[in-house]
């Protein structure tokens, strides 16, 4: 064992201290000006002890919205979040699970050709086939729809790849075992394999909803009617270029409420969501 | 590597792919090659009429001083970046490595910023730095420095990168802690036995078995700072003061939506498409020494 002494331990001890004072601060000064007086903020004396408006400015936030440029109320915005991400998550889990179930455990014609079709989607994100994708959606009259919005972000193997990897490791004497008790292949999958892959489709399920949920660029170009507008784009809309106009507490009120469920479930599900990002990515 | 065990059917597997293999022609492969085929045309004004102009729109790109200084600002952004976040996250994963009291508190009060939105995180760091309203700016006029980010380029660029190496702290810091974590302690005991102290063992022992994490961790970052961080510059400069701060994927955006000029985009569009595959293709290079299927 490679002993530590006491005085590397406090530097330690120290260093990481600083590390999530740092990674804290911009968190803290969004809670602390969640709570106070606008005036006071736009002047320039903003003070970095909370103050008396918790109630005031977090009920206008969520059920009210700005008085400026979007009257939509935050509530509503985290509800087309929610539906947005959720959306992502299930589906992408649900469509990729099954074609690698069919590539996995099934010989047929195009198999790998299908295979190789699926896994270079893996190369390009979104933002570089933008404004094809957006007269896709147009064209097929998604505007403005949830099916608009999670679709094309669906459209990725990662999570093909994911369970592919994971039923190669899945032992044969399984499938054996359930055929001699006579299931067919839907009956495996949904008595046998579907249980086996629970804790890696909680894992995925983690990853993508963040994913989802954190989605900027897609929703900004497709969403034109407020009342579909998701939280990303909407904070951004609150931002006005005439700085006067800003109503920061609700700004900070809406990052702040912006940031609960995604940092909510890192925390809530960390081992899960630190084995499918190493899993995922490498 | 293959299933010998198997079922027999003729239709079913191809309805298990069908969802998947839909979606991704009609929402994947059918935009991507509009896109290319958009690079290869001129259209008016109105989008009433179009023709054929082979390399073009690609010939005028890079003609452009405009489109190449886009080119040096994203890689100059995408090393800072890295660097930064990479540097301070590896300092926070060793001293986190270490067998200390409370090690989980750490990690947890380290990793939660991975899931905050890029543009959350613009705006909370353009909240702090506004130039008449940030807690921060006080502390910097107050040291006698002239800070207005939205008039001067150099701070605008300063900024974005200080928000968007912040965000990648906690992902580097995962990936590093796993690395660690994964060296075999018999090693460093043996280097220590042979008398190399701690900061000996760092560089020469554990920094080398390492690298292929910070290679890893190098491609994942420049890969993040070419498209994630479009949210955090929309939201804190919208590309400012002048062109500042307008990377590849902002330009894609600005010049498509803004501009209207739709073949120059979708040309922009396919050259970064090339440069996430290439990016990619390295990427896989090396992680495929390290998995096989």
């Amino acid at each position: 064992m490679v002993e530590e002494e006491g005085f590397r331990r406090y530097v330690a001890h120290i260093i990481l201290w600083i590390g999530i004072a740092i990674v804290a601060f911009p968190v803290y000064i969004a809670i602390v000006a969640s709570t106070q007086d606008n005036a006071l903020i736009a002047n320039g004396q903003m003070s970095l002890l909370p103050g008396g408006h918790f109630f005031e400015v977090y009920y206008q936030t969520i059920f009210v919205g700005t008085s400026g440029s979007t009257r939509e109320p935050v509530g509503n915005m985290m509800l087309n979040s929610l539906v947005m991400a959720l959306a992502i998550a299930i589906g992408k889990i649900a469509i990729s699970i099954i074609s690698a179930y069919a590539i996995v455990y099934f010989r047929f014609p195009f198999r790998m050709a299908i295979f190789w079709i699926i896994f270079i989607t893996l190369m390009l994100p979104v933002e570089v086939r933008i404004y094809p994708t957006y007269k896709i959606v147009a064209d097929l009259h998604m505007l403005d729809s949830y099916a608009g919005l999670a679709l094309p972000l669906i459209a990725s193997a990662t999570a093909t790849l994911l369970f592919r990897q994971f039923f190669m490791t899945v032992p044969d004497e399984l499938l054996e075992a359930s055929r001699i008790d006579g299931a067919g292949p839907l009956r495996f999958f949904w008595d046998t394999l579907l249980p086996l892959s629970r804790t890696n489709m909680a894992a995925l399920f983690v990853i993508l909803f963040i994913l989802g949920w954190n989605q900027y660029l897609w929703p900004l170009l497709i969403t034109t009617r407020d009342d579909m507008q998701t939280i990303q784009v909407g904070i951004r809309k609150m931002i006005t270029t005439t700085d006067a106009l800003t109503e920061w507490p609700i700004v900070m009120a809406t990052a702040v409420l912006a940031m609960l469920p995604p940092v909510f479930v890192v925390v809530a599900m960390q081992r899960l969501f630190v084995r499918g990002l190493v899993e995922t990515e490498k | 590597m293959q299933k010998q065990a198997i079922f027999q059917s003729k239709l079913l597997p191809y309805a298990l792919v069908a969802p998947q293999l839909a979606i991704v022609l009609i929402f994947f492969y059918w935009p991507a090659l509009q896109a290319v085929i958009q690079s290869f045309l001129l259209q008016d004004a109105f989008g009433l009429s179009s023709s054929f102009v082979w390399f073009d729109n690609y010939i005028e790109l890079f003609k452009d001083p405009a489109y190449f200084a886009a080119i040096v600002r994203t890689f100059f952004f995408s090393f800072a970046i890295a660097i930064s976040s990479l540097s301070f996250a590896l300092l926070l994963a060793v001293m986190a490595d270490k067998p200390l009291r409370g090690s989980m508190l750490y990690r947890t009060l380290l990793i939660w910023p991975y899931a905050v939105a890029p543009p959350v995180v613009g705006v909370l760091w353009i909240f702090m730095l506004h130039p008449s309203l940030g807690v921060l700016s006080r502390y910097l006029r107050g040291l006698g420095i002239d800070w207005n980010p939205l008039l001067d380029g150099n701070q605008a660029a300063a900024l974005v990168i200080l928000a968007a190496a912040w965000k990648q702290i906690s992902y580097n810091f995962l990936f590093f802690l796993a690395g660690l974590q994964s060296i075999p302690k018999s090693v460093i005991e043996a280097a220590a036995i042979d008398g190399a102290r701690p900061m000996r063992r760092f560089w020469t022992v554990i920094f080398p078995l390492l690298s292929p994490t910070i290679f890893f961790l190098l491609v994942i970052n420049i890969v993040y700072a070419f498209f994630d961080t479009f949210g955090i510059i929309d939201t804190m400069t919208r590309g400012g003061p002048g062109t500042s701060t307008v990377t590849l994927v902002y330009k894609v955006y600005s010049d498509g939506l803004l501009g209207g000029n739709l073949g120059s985009s979708a040309a922009q569009s396919v050259i970064l498409m090339i440069m996430v595959i290439v990016l990619t293709g390295i990427q896989f290079r090396f992680v495929e020494r390290k998995v096989t299927y």
